[in-house]
């Protein structure tokens, strides 16, 4: 090298042999370069294929092997008969996972044009998207037909991320009349992965327990994923299987619901908004739950899209609160009979009689009985057929509060079950020692003369109605079931004279089959009676409305409890409707569904009549809603933040606070002294004229 | 050797080269035919036959005299670089770029050409420039002409890959006819300060990324970077003896891209291991040593700069195939001589070889006298 710098700065004298000479050794050094690289590259290679094999093998073999889980098969959930309240059915489906997708505005216009989404299901698909947390797979479509769902398939390799599936998606046959009994299944959020790690939540196509039973029993459900072992190609392509380990599906879960009830009585509610409770009066067995409107969970479970949300959530009716678990509802006189009992029970003689003029001075106020004509001389029987409220503004006075609530309790007001749901409200059975610790003021006379009507104070959900009901038909501590299989299982006595039970039956069945306050209660037998109380509650005022007419939610709730056969109870039932208007609204519901237990027909042949009425069933009801729905907002409506939505879901979810009443609207003025204005205060019902355009007469 | 029984066309042939280097087609065969999912079709039969077609044509020209090499030279280079130049307007006319002249019977890649023939013509040009001109401009700026002239066409193609073939041929021959050791320092140390600049400015995108993967693969694992992500896979899972002719999963499978052209070594070595691989590099070894052997001995400066050209020509490929299925340089398309499937790769590889075995029988014809 030193030899040429030295030689050009001479200018040297180039011959052919100096050019030999430098031909042979830059040949030389040309050989060296090549020969180093050939080392270079001999050195590469074994360290390649030697030191580092260990860790190619391995990718080596990653990549050849694709482990897939295989979600397990969802336990069933049947009714008491083993029909499926929900089942799981085979379909085809497609997810996407976001993470792996290379061009995902592209993959998703290419899907949507492959399954033919309409522009409502692409913006769900999107805010989905916007929401996912890449690892976690993203529904596009299920229940595919075939030829959709080929479609995609042989079009796998050009759409990197996209997941086809043949699996199970979980339907539920009764759609909407079981939503808020059993719940939904939806994807796993990202916080319900936090909690539990089970990577079956990332499983494409996994759906877990939402709501209700289906969240409750998410562990039995759940069952053990399968795997499947694939050789894949670069592309993703299954060359073939190499060993697949099948899933354990979830356990089955055999509840007391009779599904035909269930259905039937979600059914017969109608377009009230409302809850009914049918439960086996002897064994505590629940046959029924209903709470209408609901939603239809087989829709949840690709998540909730904006038009599903904006239409559930503009109804006024509240679809998404389950009203027989989380619904308190002044009781109004349902709660006659239980007062009765304790008035027996404190030695008061059934026959000994008031006169009802229409009212009751209690200190400076006039309370007055919703018969402002009066109902003449009342015993204890009258006053629970005709429902006179001055038998028991007089009477209660003399028993006091504290018996009351004792019996209030003893029958299941105010009480929470142990039972496999999201949450009770459970409401409060009013007493002097609760108001101090709640308000610090003391009970005054006027508190006592109001909760004996079930106002005021008293708050209670259907459940426990139906479980007071189920009480008083049996005599025993009936706690309600929804898990089958306990039936040996013998409740204990009440404790409450059989004599004092049998009177109280025997005035309950008088509101239907006597001279009652219900006589179109009667069941349409003629040796299947049924025995029951009505409940009028106000929750506005008189000065605001009065309650049977004008807007929706100044109207009065509708209450019945009732049992049947009233002379070997076996059925018990409660309903509540929602501002019904009064009980008119609640006893015919009753009745038809305690016509359809004993005489399916029967039952049908009334339902099929209103249905024809009101537009079809629940299901057709509310997929008619939504065509209305989506042709008139399209793809307009709002998009719903995942906090909105989560807080609606809880608020739906949690229990009101039980210790207020549950709306502004909540009538009874406590402090009714305040109000010298206001002449008849609210707590008596004296609006409910007989003129009143409720059905079967007023009764109250 | 019996020349009395083998006539002496044939074993004036270099056997020891030619023998390994059919060991090396066959072991190329044998791998086309595994990637072709054990079939002679579409791959492994045509190599063969190519092969052998070629090596007749090798040991034409072998046949052919110093003297028409040295006619032919100015001729044969002006007719590709004419291709060349109509290449690009018929893509031009076409629309977007075009590297294949389609002739109707086959389609040819001038540029493939333009690599032993700038070797040729800078032979000659060595030949017939007066010694004493070598270190002087007028022995650089015809000779950096004659290689920037094909080279630009090439690279406007583009074809980086084939126009640092076309320019590593044309510097080698340049290096070795005695140019002044300071220039090729020189532009070494411009080529430092201008290739960074030249990589920000005229490099295409997909070049660009090509260049930045090499330096992080595993950044895009999915991406560019796969191609060397999946081949380092390959060569490193076969181990010392490979997974077995057959049993290759990567190529199988097609994570590994190009499995018969580009990435044939990285495919040879998951099935044969260290050992296929260590084989190849003394076929390599063997076949490059006789070139540079052939050169050394060549009596005079065309010949002796011809064989060498060629033989770095050869050598090229090589090192550059293998440095990048092995993740020391980036993803070019630069097959690997004998062993990837593809007609115009073998057949500039094959004149090349053919003008070395020739350089050899006039070496042989020589011998006589030195």
């Amino acid at each position: 090298m030193k030899f040429n710098f030295r030689r050009l700065i001479r200018a040297p004298h180039v011959t052919n042999g100096t050019l030999r000479n430098s031909f042979d050794r830059r040949t030389i050094v040309v050989g060296g370069i090549q020969g180093g690289i050939g080392c270079l590259l001999a050195a590469r290679m074994t360290y390649l294929s030697v030191f580092e094999n260990e860790k190619y093998k391995l990718k080596a073999e990653s990549n050849r092997v694709n482990l897939s889980l295989i979600p397990p098969r969802r336990g069933w959930i049947l009714d008491r008969h083993g029909q499926p309240l929900a089942s799981n059915r085979a379909d085809f489906r497609v997810d996407v996972i976001p993470e792996r997708m290379s061009d995902p505005e592209r993959t998703i216009a290419e899907l949507g044009k492959l399954l033919s989404l309409t522009p409502i299901a692409m913006q769900d698909l999107q805010d989905k998207l916007d929401r996912s947390h890449g690892f976690a797979p993203v529904e596009v479509a299920s229940r595919l037909d075939w030829e959709r769902f080929a479609s995609v398939s042989v079009r796998l390799p050009d759409l990197p991320g996209v997941v086809t599936q043949r699996g199970y998606s979980r339907f539920y046959p009764t759609g909407p009349s079981v939503g808020h009994l059993i719940g939904y299944v939806g994807a796993a959020s990202a916080e319900e992965y936090e909690k539990d790690h089970d990577p079956v939540l990332l499983t494409p196509g996994y759906k877990l327990g939402k709501d209700a039973l289906e969240k409750f029993y998410e562990k039995d459900l759940r069952g053990t994923p399968g795997a499947r072992r694939v050789e894949v190609t670069a592309s993703g392509r299954i060359v073939r299987d190499l060993d697949t380990r099948e899933d354990v599906p979830g356990k089955t879960i055999k509840t007391t619901i009779d599904a035909a009830i269930q259905d039937y009585a979600a059914r017969r509610i109608g377009p009230e908004s409302a809850a009914v409770v049918v439960m086996d009066c002897q064994t505590g067995d629940v046959l029924a739950m209903a709470s209408m409107p609901s939603f239809d969970p087989n829709s949840f479970s690709d998540g909730i899209g904006r038009l599903e949300w904006k239409m559930l959530s503009d109804d006024d009716h509240v679809p998404l609160r389950n009203k027989v678990l989380r619904g308190l509802y002044p009781p109004g006189s349902t709660v006659k009979p239980m007062v009765a009992l304790s008035f027996m029970e404190a030695g008061l003689d059934p026959n000994e009689s008031v006169f009802c003029g229409g009212g009751l001075r209690v200190g400076n106020r006039v309370f007055h009985c919703w018969q402002r004509r009066g109902h003449g001389q009342v015993n204890m029987a009258k006053g629970i057929y005709q429902s006179c409220d001055v038998y028991f503004y007089h009477f209660a006075q003399r028993i006091g509060m504290d018996p009351i609530a004792a019996m209030a309790k003893r029958l299941g007001l105010g009480q929470e079950f142990p039972l496999p749901v999201a949450g009770q409200s459970y409401g409060t059975v009013p007493s002097p020692a609760w108001k101090l610790k709640k308000y610090d003021k003391q009970w005054q006379t006027f508190d006592t003369v109001n909760a004996t009507i079930g106002q005021g104070y008293f708050l209670v959900n259907p459940l426990q109605q139906a479980i007071q009901a189920s009480r008083i038909a049996s005599g025993r501590i009936i706690m309600p079931r929804l898990i089958h299989g306990h039936e040996h299982e013998k409740q204990a006595s009440l404790g409450v004279p059989e004599e004092h039970l049998a009177y109280i039956r025997q005035a309950m069945s008088d509101v239907a089959n006597g001279p009652g306050s219900a006589p179109h209660a009667r069941l349409p037998f003629p040796d299947i009676k049924l025995a029951g109380k009505t409940g009028t509650a106000q929750v506005v005022g008189l000065n605001v409305g009065n309650g049977k007419g004008g807007l929706w939610k100044h109207r009065d709730h509708g209450h019945f409890i009732c049992f049947a056969p009233a002379d070997n109870p076996r059925y018990a039932c409660s309903v509540v409707v929602e501002h019904g208007g009064g009980s008119g609204a609640a006893y015919p519901i009753a009745r038809d569904v305690l016509t359809y237990i004993f005489d399916k027909e029967k039952g049908m042949e009334v339902l099929t009549e209103l249905e024809t009425k009101w537009g079809g069933t629940a299901k057709e009801r509310l997929d008619a809603r939504f065509r209305a729905y989506s042709a008139q907002y399209g793809v307009g409506a709002p998009k719903v933040s995942p906090e909105e939505e989560r807080r609606k879901l809880q608020g739906a979810d949690q229990p009101d606070d039980p210790r207020q009443p549950i709306s502004e609207a909540q009538s009874p003025a406590p402090e009714p002294a305040d109000e010298a204005d206001r002449p008849a205060p609210a707590p008596s019902p004296t609006a409910t004229p007989a003129t009143s355009p409720g059905a079967g007469g007023s009764p109250q | 050797m019996s020349r009395s029984i083998v006539p002496e066309a044939i074993s004036r042939q270099p056997w020891q080269m030619i023998i390994p280097l059919c060991g090396l087609v066959g072991l190329g065969a044998a791998v086309l035919y595994s990637a072709a999912g054990g079939s002679l079709q579409p791959y492994a039969l045509s190599h063969v036959v190519r092969f052998c077609v070629f090596l007749v044509m090798a040991m034409v020209i072998a046949r052919m005299s110093r003297n028409l090499f040295r006619m032919a030279a100015y001729p044969i280079y002006g007719a590709i670089l004419i291709l060349l130049v109509l290449v690009e307007l018929i893509g031009a006319v076409g629309g977007g770029s075009q590297r294949w002249l389609n002739l109707g019977f086959m389609s040819l890649q001038p540029s493939e050409l333009m690599k032993p023939a700038i070797v040729l013509v800078l032979a000659r040009f060595y030949e017939t420039l007066p010694h004493a001109m070598t270190a002087s401009w007028r022995g650089l700026v015809p000779a950096g002409v004659l290689i920037g002239v094909p080279a630009l066409f090439v690279l406007i193609q583009p074809d980086l890959g084939t126009a640092t073939a076309v320019c590593f041929g044309g510097v080698v021959t340049m290096f070795l006819a005695g140019l002044p050791l300071w220039w090729f320092l020189g532009a070494g140390g411009a080529m430092m300060v201008i290739a960074p600049i030249a990589f920000f400015t005229l490099l295409h995108d997909y070049q660009r990324n090509r260049v930045l993967v090499f330096m992080d693969p595993e950044g895009d694992p999915l991406g560019t970077g796969y191609h060397i992500t999946q081949s380092k896979i390959a060569i490193g899972s076969g181990g010392i003896f490979g997974k077995g002719f057959g049993n290759g999963t990567q190529s199988h499978l097609q994570y590994l891209p190009e499995p018969h052209t580009d990435f044939v070594f990285a495919t040879m070595s998951e099935e044969w291991g260290l050992m296929g691989g260590l084989f190849v590099l003394f076929v390599f070894t063997v076949v490059i040593g006789w070139g540079m052997g052939v050169a050394r001995r060549a009596p005079d400066r065309f010949s002796s700069l011809l064989a060498a050209g060629m033989t770095a020509t050869m050598f090229f490929y090589v090192m550059i195939n293998l440095m990048m299925v092995m993740g020391l340089a980036p993803v070019v398309g630069i097959p690997l001589p004998f062993m990837s499937h593809g007609g115009t790769s073998m057949l500039t590889n094959m004149i090349c070889l053919g003008t070395i075995m020739a350089v050899n029988r006039w070496n042989q014809g020589r011998g006589s006298l030195g």
